[in-house]
């Protein structure tokens, strides 16, 4: 579980984060959104420590992030995997190369063992026969793929997800979806999912953070978004117009 | 004047906080050896022929340009080689050939950085717990340091070779006379001198580039607008480090 308290950051005099706070659970996604510009991955690069907020504490199962020694600092970052908006790949590296980074830098793990973690991990993200492939000749969607794959490769307590369907077409973004949901809850794992995008929410939103103008003004599920009450999170799932004409149906 | 002043001590307090990083929270020797090994292999065999080539023109021009302005009769031949020698030994071969490493691996060292910082690969290693500026600048550095006083030495012979071919093949000096003056009044501490300018520029070229680029922020543009900064600040780096270095150890 992670927990944030009145986390706050301003870039110069532009406040782009103001006292959120909200608790992510284990073993399901917990979606952060918002529309463009709101903070969504400003607070979650703070969230991961990336960038370091003006003050607030993010907690990680009880472990205070920011006041935590450099010790605890790392091996708390040893226990998550990110995947990136644009993939974040080492380009000079195969996909098995990629995958395979983590375990080669942070464990002692024979090369045998970690061939078939690699490959069970390549396995769980349905790309079994791309290990010699390199970044600049897979797709958008493979990319994100083996992003999850080196994301998952070190068995983490913590999986996040910025923006993971920016760039995909609608059938891959569901399956992007779901395979994030799966993971997290087949490993059980803490997982935070940054998305503005409705298919993801309305799909595997179990719980949701809304984010507007840098604050939390909402935290629900899928079920209750479309009647939350709330004109800001209105204004941002009806702008939809798949969601729209469903309102307007169902009025 | 004063902002100047004042951005230019935070920078250069930035850039010691980033020489500190690289000794915290490393990884295994294991895993430095193999990314040295890489590093050296670039460095070292990708700026061979660049060096080569540019010192045995050095050494050519050099001859060529000493003989010219040796008007006197009552000074032997000789001495054409000595100022080739103690001219590539003292100068070129250490300092000109660290502004084209500088131009060649300072900037390659860059815009790698650069990039892998604006498509997030230093933030990937950062969220895995890896100390990225330990990770990728250690191996860099290091590399430049074994390898570029190589390079010098390298220089070196290739600088007087082509001062050797360029003055005998136009008869400018005769092959005994060229050898002799080589060998004539040779001041070991001179190549000494060489080797602990090549050392110092080799520290200086890798970190403030690899300080320019890993602190790259914007887009592509910007890739290229801290790999030109990365030569600049380099090649003034290593011309102030080259006098006070001759003003410590040369000067009487």
């Amino acid at each position: 579980m992670i927990e944030i308290r009145n986390i706050t950051k301003s870039f110069g005099d532009k406040l782009v984060l103001s006292e959120v706070s909200g608790v992510f659970e284990k073993g399901k996604p917990n979606l952060i959104i918002g529309a463009s510009g709101t903070g969504k991955s400003v607070l979650l690069k703070c969230i991961v420590g990336l960038i370091k907020p003006d003050h607030g504490q993010v907690f990680y199962d009880g472990r205070d992030f920011y006041e935590s020694d450099r010790d605890t600092k790392t091996e708390v970052r040893r226990e998550m995997g990110m995947l990136f908006q644009g993939g974040a790949l080492f380009d000079s590296k195969t996909v098995e190369e990629n995958v395979r980074f983590p375990l080669d830098v942070l464990t002692r793990m024979s090369r045998s063992e970690k061939m078939e973690r690699v490959n069970f991990c390549l396995k769980r993200v349905g790309l079994e026969n791309a290990n010699k492939k390199m970044p600049s000749e897979i797709s958008g969607g493979m990319k994100k793929r083996v992003g999850i794959a080196r994301a998952i490769v070190n068995k983490p307590n913590y999986l996040f997800c910025d923006e993971p369907n920016s760039g995909l077409d609608p059938q891959t973004s569901i399956l992007i979806d779901e395979l994030i949901q799966d993971i997290s809850e087949d490993l059980d794992i803490t997982t935070i999912v940054v998305t503005h995008d409705m298919n993801s929410v309305m799909g595997i939103g179990e719980k949701i953070m809304f984010i507007y103008k840098g604050q939390n003004v909402w935290v629900g599920n899928n079920k209750d978004i479309t009647h939350s009450g709330v004109k800001e999170l209105d204004d941002f799932v009806f702008a939809n117009k798949v969601m729209n004409s469903l309102r307007e149906n169902n009025a | 004047m004063h902002s100047f002043n004042a951005s230019m001590i935070k920078e250069i307090g930035k850039y010691f906080i980033f020489l500190g990083n690289l000794f915290i929270n490393r990884e295994t020797f294991k895993t430095y050896y193999k990314l040295i090994l890489d590093e050296c292999l670039s460095i070292g065999l990708g700026s061979l022929f660049l060096v080569a080539l540019v010192s045995t023109f050095m050494g050519a021009v050099t001859t060529v340009q000493t003989a010219y302005n040796m008007v006197s009769d009552f000074i032997p031949n000789y001495v054409i080689s000595q100022v080739v020698r103690e001219m590539i030994v003292l100068e070129l071969a250490p300092t000109i050939i660290a502004v084209i490493y500088a131009g060649k691996v300072g900037s390659s060292m860059a815009g790698g950085l650069g990039t892998m910082r604006i498509t997030e690969q230093i933030d990937a290693l950062e969220v895995m717990g890896i100390n990225s500026i330990s990770y990728l600048v250690l191996p860099k550095i290091v590399a430049s340091i074994l390898m570029y006083p190589l390079l010098v030495i390298i220089a070196g012979v290739c600088g007087m070779l082509g001062g050797y071919l360029a003055g005998t093949l136009t008869g400018i000096i005769t092959p005994n006379d060229y050898v002799y003056g080589l060998r004539s009044s040779y001041n070991e501490f001179t190549v000494i001198f060489a080797l602990i300018k090549s050392v110092v520029f080799a520290f200086l070229v890798a970190s403030i580039s690899s300080y320019r680029g890993y602190y790259t922020q914007g887009g592509a543009l910007e890739v290229g607008v801290s790999t030109t900064q990365a030569v600049t600040t380099s090649v003034i780096a290593v011309l102030i480090a080259d006098y006070l270095l001759a003003q410590l150890l040369l000067a009487k």
